[in-house]
């Protein structure tokens, strides 16, 4: 019996090792379409620099050329950065506050003329100074921007405020497409609702709410890309729909993301048929306390619901039935800026004894006088994971006598509840997508500087260790005044509970390479460097 | 033919030969005889009080408590329907689960029943131009399948277990004050209310206290059709996450959390509520059935 499981593990062990070998050294084959699942019904347009969903990159991507990107071969990597348009990363200039771009001139648009620094240069201005009438979704992440200029027609340079280690990652943002000047000066808005770009795919149709196709763009730059003669993504929000799909082979990959038991099922029905790639996701949700409510403007409270909550006994449970796995705080685990487990572990929420922490959770509520603490969660009516971990965190802060209702509406009156201050407790979510610590961490400023913190409390001091912390260039020192905004955050104000990080699981028919996964849903989707083994 | 007889030592007399009176046993015994799948629903019913009644005593577990050492275990003399991904008892969860299923289809369908029934007899009673509009309000509410209406009243209410029964009480109005209606027109024309009019009553006590009582047969009929109809579409609102929310335990709830995902590789998750839905819809269904045939003077001697 052992003899037999050793000779079959042994077996598997060889077999994957010759098939890692070729794999590594296969050569991208050319042709095909590929056809990927999009987990969403449609995009609200088709304009980058207006939208700040997923569903607009899924289906946009490919028609559009970028600055600079994360690395398409790597792009896991949270600090390496690589040219798109540009012929080479710059070196800051001016004490840090100016880079230097380079723009490629063997560039063409999808309509045949020539793309110049101009339509980047425009493009940027544009992103970063809308001009009145139109929307530009990621405005606040280029603060430190003083001035694009074009010193010759082969260069922008942007000149920056202040030195930041937040620019270079916040320029490789994937929603900042190339626009072409000419376009943007007789239409602003031209590119809500239509395509035209210098990308690997040249835009070909579009069903609402039912596909979008694209086919190879003969004179792509990036010589020898894209590999595929098409593509089709398929809009499909039912997450059935897409497992389906996939089983099926009427589909060949879906790029968000799925929860452990789609992955599990599939693995187990279509094994060798289909690949898992996973990752930890920039994305997370956070508990944000109203605090113009009694009791939650009280610090001993908030505290108390930290410390009820056993992260490190719960993340790892969690990962078996929902899209989450890595405890962290408010940095990305994967970042140098990251706190490291022994750090989280000094803080509230994080000790390593729960029944310690739990113990002086109920010291807390007896000295606050809200032993029989109620209140109501609100939550989104979206299972994956919100619904889950509404539900942990429910079963968490009764163990300290604390008895919660869970409140579930539709994303639009969740976000109204947010926006309104018109909830106790809510289960909110900070989704990012190139990382970048120094940006990502603005959710949790006050209100008054950062509109999307819903917590609405006032606190000087977290502005302050905040600005530190942005304008450090130093990364020991920045490193070091990150963890004082965060110990300021989750344990000296508890201002909010960060829950276990999400976990990216991209299920793919196993045919489709080249593809690598990121940490976030919105990188690396122009699918240039994808082929299909068939 | 009764006869009447004297006893010979006492000299009194004795009604022996007489039909001895039926007493509450009696029909008892004979309803069980007479609709055995009825008594097997109020049996059901029965046991569904009884389980929510005792639900802390009869459950082993919180049915809200996470147990993450013991996620998706297969039934065993320890879970005995096993445990859901939470790593909650399935079976305690059922038993609480009970609670919310009377809660929810009780109090929906006396809501919906009770007004329904005053609306009815009143549109009957009054009849012209007030018949006439609250006959077409109910054709409006009535052209929306119960679910549907339900669904609307939650989309703009919010989820929760007080929404959910609001929810189903509206639809359960017009489907009362309908029927109710046909029956009342019939008992307007009977001379008693007449005689109640000229006597001076006003309108709410001809209506309560001399129609509403009048019309109480069909009524109840219906009523436990509604407890049925009230239990499913609460289980059909939390299947689609707009019934009672987690960790409240509630059997629709508990299907819309296992029956996609799990549905193959721990079917218990699934299975055990989908058969607590089934068994208290039948029990209700059959004993409402029976309560038709035995309430009914035409379907009584069948």
């Amino acid at each position: 019996m052992y003899l037999r499981t050793g000779l079959w593990a042994a077996g598997l062990g060889l077999a994957v090792a010759i098939a890692a070998g070729p794999a590594n050294a296969q050569t991208p084959k050319k042709g095909g379409t590929l056809i990927y699942m999009i987990a969403a019904d449609s995009p609200p347009s088709f304009d980058g620099h207006r939208e700040t969903t997923f569903a607009t990159v899924h289906a946009t991507a490919p028609f559009y050329s970028v600055l600079i990107r994360v690395p398409p071969d790597n792009p896991s990597s949270t600090t390496d950065f690589v040219c798109d348009l540009c012929t080479e990363m710059p070196k800051a200039t001016d004490g840090g506050k100016t880079y230097a771009f380079k723009i490629r001139q063997d560039v063409k648009w999808h309509d045949g003329s020539k793309l110049t620094a101009a339509d980047v240069a425009e493009s940027w201005k544009r992103i970063v100074f809308p001009p009145q009438g139109t929307t530009s979704a990621r405005v606040s992440y280029y603060a430190m921007v003083d001035k694009i200029e074009m010193p010759d027609d082969q260069t922008v340079t942007f000149k920056l405020k202040y030195p930041t280690t937040a620019f270079l990652p916040a320029l490789a943002d994937p929603f900042t497409y190339i626009y072409k000047k000419e376009i943007l000066e007789k239409d602003p808005r031209w590119y809500e609702k239509n395509i035209m770009g210098s990308g690997p795919f040249k835009f070909a149709s579009y069903d609402i709410g039912q596909s979008i196709k694209g086919v190879r763009n003969p004179d792509y730059y990036h010589k020898g890309q894209p590999y595929l003669d098409g593509i089709e993504g398929i809009f499909a929000d039912k997450q059935s729909v897409r497992v389906e799909a996939l089983r099926g082979d009427r589909a060949a990959i879906e790029f968000r993301g799925m929860p452990p038991s789609a992955r599990d099922q599939l693995v187990k029905e279509a094994g060798k048929d289909v690949a898992v790639q996973d990752s930890d996701w920039n994305c997370g949700n956070i508990v944000s306390y109203n605090h113009k409510r009694k009791p939650f403007d009280d610090v001993r409270v908030r505290r108390a619901l930290s410390l009820a909550v056993d992260q490190w006994g719960g993340a790892p449970a969690l990962s078996k039935i929902a899209t989450v796995r890595t405890v962290g705080g408010i940095v990305f685990p994967g970042s140098p800026l990251a706190a490291t487990k022994e750090e989280l572990q000094q803080m509230a929420g994080y000790w390593p004894d729960i029944e310690k922490s739990r113990a002086e959770a109920r010291r807390l509520l007896k000295e606050a006088g809200q032993e029989n603490l109620k209140f109501e969660l609100t939550n989104r009516n979206v299972d994956q994971p919100y619904k889950f971990v509404g539900t942990w965190l429910i079963g968490e802060w009764k163990k300290i006598g604390v008895t919660v209702e869970q409140k579930v509406v539709p994303t639009g009156p969740w976000f109204q509840a947010m926006r309104g201050g018109t909830f106790d407790v809510v289960v909110d979510a900070n989704c990012q997508s190139v990382v970048n610590p120094v940006l990502d961490t603005g959710k949790y400023l006050p209100k008054k500087v950062y509109p999307e913190s819903y917590g609405d409390y006032d606190d000087p001091k977290s502005i302050e260790l905040y600005n530190k912390m942005t304008q450090e260039t130093d990364p020991a020192k920045q490193r070091a005044a990150m963890r004082a905004y965060e110990k300021h955050t989750l344990d000296t104000e508890a201002h909010g509970i960060v829950t276990p990080y999400w976990y990216r699981i991209v299920m793919a028919r196993s045919y489709v390479k080249g593809w690598k996964i990121s940490p976030s849903h919105y990188l690396n989707q122009d699918l240039a460097n994808v082929w299909l083994d068939k | 033919m009764s006869i009447i007889t004297r006893n010979e030592s006492t000299g009194a007399l004795t009604d022996d030969a007489l039909p001895r009176k039926k007493t509450a046993l009696d029909a008892a015994l004979n309803f069980i005889r007479r609709q055995p799948l009825g008594t097997a629903g109020l049996v059901i019913m029965i046991l569904m009080f009884v389980t929510a009644a005792l639900a802390n005593v009869l459950a082993p577990f919180d049915p809200e408590e996470n147990d993450f050492q013991a996620m998706m275990q297969a039934p065993s003399w320890i879970h005995l329907l096993g445990t859901d991904q939470m790593g909650r008892d399935i079976f305690s969860r059922l038993v609480y689960g009970a609670r919310t299923a009377l809660l929810v289809g009780f109090s929906a369908a006396f809501a919906g029943g009770l007004i329904g029934l005053v609306l009815g007899v009143a549109s009957a009673y009054f009849g012209g131009w007030f018949d006439l509009v609250f006959q077409r309000i109910l054709d409006v509410l009535m052209a929306f399948p119960l679910i549907i209406l339900a669904l609307a009243v939650v989309s703009v209410f919010g989820t929760g277990v007080f929404n959910v029964i609001l929810a189903i009480t509206i639809p359960l109005i017009p489907r009362c004050g309908r029927v109710v209606r046909a029956s009342a027109l019939a008992v307007r024309e009977i001379p008693y209310v007449d005689a109640a009019r000229a006597l001076g009553f006003g309108h709410s006590r001809i209506v309560l206290r001399h129609m509403v009582p009048n019309v109480v047969g069909p009524f109840l009929i219906l009523l436990s059709a509604f407890v049925g109809q009230a239990i499913l579409a609460e289980a059909s609102l939390s299947y689609l996450g707009l019934g009672v929310q987690e960790p409240v335990p509630a059997w629709g709830l508990m299907l819309q959390g296992g029956a996609e995902e799990y549905a193959t590789t721990a079917p218990w998750i699934a299975i055990f509520p989908g058969l607590a839905i089934v068994m208290a819809v039948l029990g209700i269904s059959l004993f409402g059935d029976a309560l038709r045939d035995a309430i009914d003077p035409k379907l009584r001697d069948r």
